[in-house]
């Protein structure tokens, strides 16, 4: 019994140094969770008791009043509806602009190779307000303020970098040899590219996808400075008008921010894997 | 058999590879991605610099004057920068030295055999998963005065309640505790995954020599962990440093001068006073900044000759 029980936990390890490691592991899982347990425990008090001294999570004579608030009388909806909207567009944009980039700088030596491939990691380090204020002025002059185009483009922009490193990672893998028999018969280069190497790439498509549309469902500064229009407001800038309005709205951004962020709670938590992996590849690897 | 007509007749008359690729492949899969690129990063950026050199403002949107060097100039006599730097100094130290040591530790903990881990570890990357607006926004009703449960928590211990949202000082803190929360599990996993692809004979060797546990962490997993957190160091050194919303949030849209950092400043100048042209000269300066940091990690990493 006891063989069976150490076979377990590390060989070494007393028990008292086991109880000692989930003792630390709980408190820390503690402090990562507690943060959305609050707002969780918001979003269940009804209005006459939302201003607690307690920490208890649910309370006695909790309800759901706040979610219905949140779906029915606010603007919670629309802005789901904008949010999905503005970033599928980024999704299926970034996909195929790095899809493209991807394969011609896993495959191709070309004039400028180094440059480009720099030029997109160092993106990455560019202090996002050097580009705004640019940026904002050049969308004020060309009319694209209050325009989901006007923030398709930024955030197309701010994807691609890290999914185009992931898409050349891939393709990468996939031996050279098959697009050389797409040639033989008869294919050409963007046939081959089409029809042969993209569904090889699925995972690393999907993963491409979801990394923008994520970006683009969380991003909130861009977004407020390029959507004043209260039609047009996206889920993050929606939200946080409604939580600067503490007093009156606590509950129902409560309701709402949880709405919002347990499906992408769940999503990255599936996909944290990759992540991570295209994350070290584009780190490590360069 | 008609398949086999047509691939023989194509071996009859091979079109050579050079005729289906040729030199501008490249460029038809690169443009659409470079176009994008170039339209929201170089060219604003270019836009940026010019911009420094004028006085655009609000009231000066379509006329602005060039003014040369005076914005720059005005930006080192007021001097605000120095501190801010400072503060910056100090925000992103802070925040990536606890990022790594938490995130080191909890890796060391969570890389031995021990039933359940899988569920501690999705439930430690919660606060990377969430969307960082809405950490923040969370972070800030925490902070609430009256019922920000870091207050009630202080208070049923026997301490003072903080004033978190209005003094500027204890705001930054604030920010530096909330962004430390956010951080943390990136570092962890990054960790975990280095961790994972240590040879384990190197320990066993280790456990023959009589290494104690100490000696084994010091010789045998920091060094090996090197090159895995060294580059996840830098990448969260350059995101700490360029973090706007969590400041932003916590002091609830722009806030005082003594919450902010280089990043959120020029934020505030432009978007709050709407003095474009300075600024651009702010951002150039922090643009600077990067460079040079950005240079070094090049130099160290090797990353050109990856790049083939």
């Amino acid at each position: 019994m006891s063989k069976k029980l150490s076979s377990h936990f590390e060989r070494n390890d007393s028990p008292l140094k086991t109880v000692l490691i989930y003792l630390i592991l709980l408190i820390f899982v503690f402090i990562a969770i507690y943060p959305l347990l609050n707002v969780l425990s918001v979003s269940l008090r009804p209005n006459d008791s939302l201003f607690l001294t307690t920490l208890e999570i649910v309370p006695d004579n909790w309800s759901l009043e706040n979610y219905r608030k949140a779906l029915f009388e606010k603007d919670l909806l629309l802005w789901i509806r904008n949010s999905l909207l503005i970033s599928t567009l980024t999704a299926l944009t970034g996909l195929s602009l790095s899809a493209s980039a991807g394969y011609a700088f896993s495959r191709f030596r070309f004039f400028g190779k180094k440059t480009a491939m720099l030029l997109f990691l160092v993106t990455q380090m560019f202090p996002a307000p050097m580009l705004l204020l640019p940026m904002f002025i050049m969308l004020t002059k060309l009319g694209l303020i209050n325009n989901f185009f006007g923030l398709l483009i930024p955030y197309t922009a701010t994807a691609v970098p890290f999914t185009v490193w992931l898409m050349k990672g891939y393709f990468d893998t996939i031996p050279k040899s098959l697009e050389e028999s797409a040639y033989i018969d008869g294919c050409n280069s963007f046939k081959a590219f089409y029809k042969v190497i993209l569904p090889l790439a699925t995972p690393a498509l999907a993963i491409s996808a979801l990394f923008g549309f994520m970006s683009a469902w969380s991003e909130y500064i861009v977004a407020q400075i390029i959507l004043r229009k209260s039609s047009m407001l996206t889920l993050p800038v929606g939200l946080v008008q409604l939580q600067m309005d503490f007093t009156a709205e606590w509950g129902v951004y409560s309701a709402a921010a949880i709405i919002t962020t347990i499906p992408v709670v769940i999503l990255f938590v599936a996909l944290s894997k990759y992540l991570v992996g295209g994350l070290t590849l584009g780190g490590v690897k360069g | 058999m008609a398949t086999l007509v047509k691939k023989l007749k194509t071996i009859n008359k091979p079109k050579p590879e050079s005729q289906l690729v040729n030199k501008w492949t490249p460029a038809f899969y690169m443009l659409p991605a470079m176009f994008v690129m170039l339209s929201m990063v170089l060219y604003p950026f270019g836009f940026g610099v010019w911009l420094s050199f004028t006085n655009m403002s609000l009231t000066k949107f379509f006329n602005p004057d060039f003014i040369w060097f005076r914005n720059y100039l005005r930006l080192f006599q007021d001097g605000v920068i120095f501190s801010t730097f400072l503060r910056t100094i100090i925000w992103t130290f802070t925040n990536v030295f606890f990022h790594v040591t938490i995130g080191l530790f909890l890796a060391l903990l969570l890389n031995r055999k021990l039933p359940g881990k899988s569920i501690l570890r999705v439930l430690l990357i919660i606060p990377w998963a969430v969307p960082q607006y809405i950490s923040a926004l969370t972070w800030r009703s925490m902070f609430n005065y009256v019922y920000g449960a870091i207050n009630i928590a202080l208070k049923m211990v026997g301490l003072n309640p903080i004033n978190w949202l209005s003094d500027p000082t204890m705001t930054f803190i604030g920010a530096i505790l909330a962004n430390i929360w956010l951080g943390f599990p990136f570092m962890m996993m990054i960790a975990l995954g280095g961790l994972q692809s240590i040879d384990k004979s190197l320990y066993e060797a280790a456990d023959i020599d009589g290494a104690t546990s100490l000696q084994k962490l010091k010789n045998i997993t920091l060094p090996l962990l090197k090159p895995v957190m060294t580059p996840a160091i830098i990448l969260g050194t350059v995101w700490t440093f360029n973090q706007i919303n969590v400041i932003i949030l916590i002091a609830g849209g722009f806030g005082n001068e003594k919450t902010q950092i280089l990043v959120t400043e020029v934020y505030r100048l432009a978007f709050n006073f709407y003095r474009y042209g300075y600024a651009a000269a702010y951002s150039v300066v922090i643009f600077l900044m990067l460079l040079v940091f950005s240079l070094i990690y090049i130099r160290n990493t090797g990353i050109m000759k990856e790049l083939d």
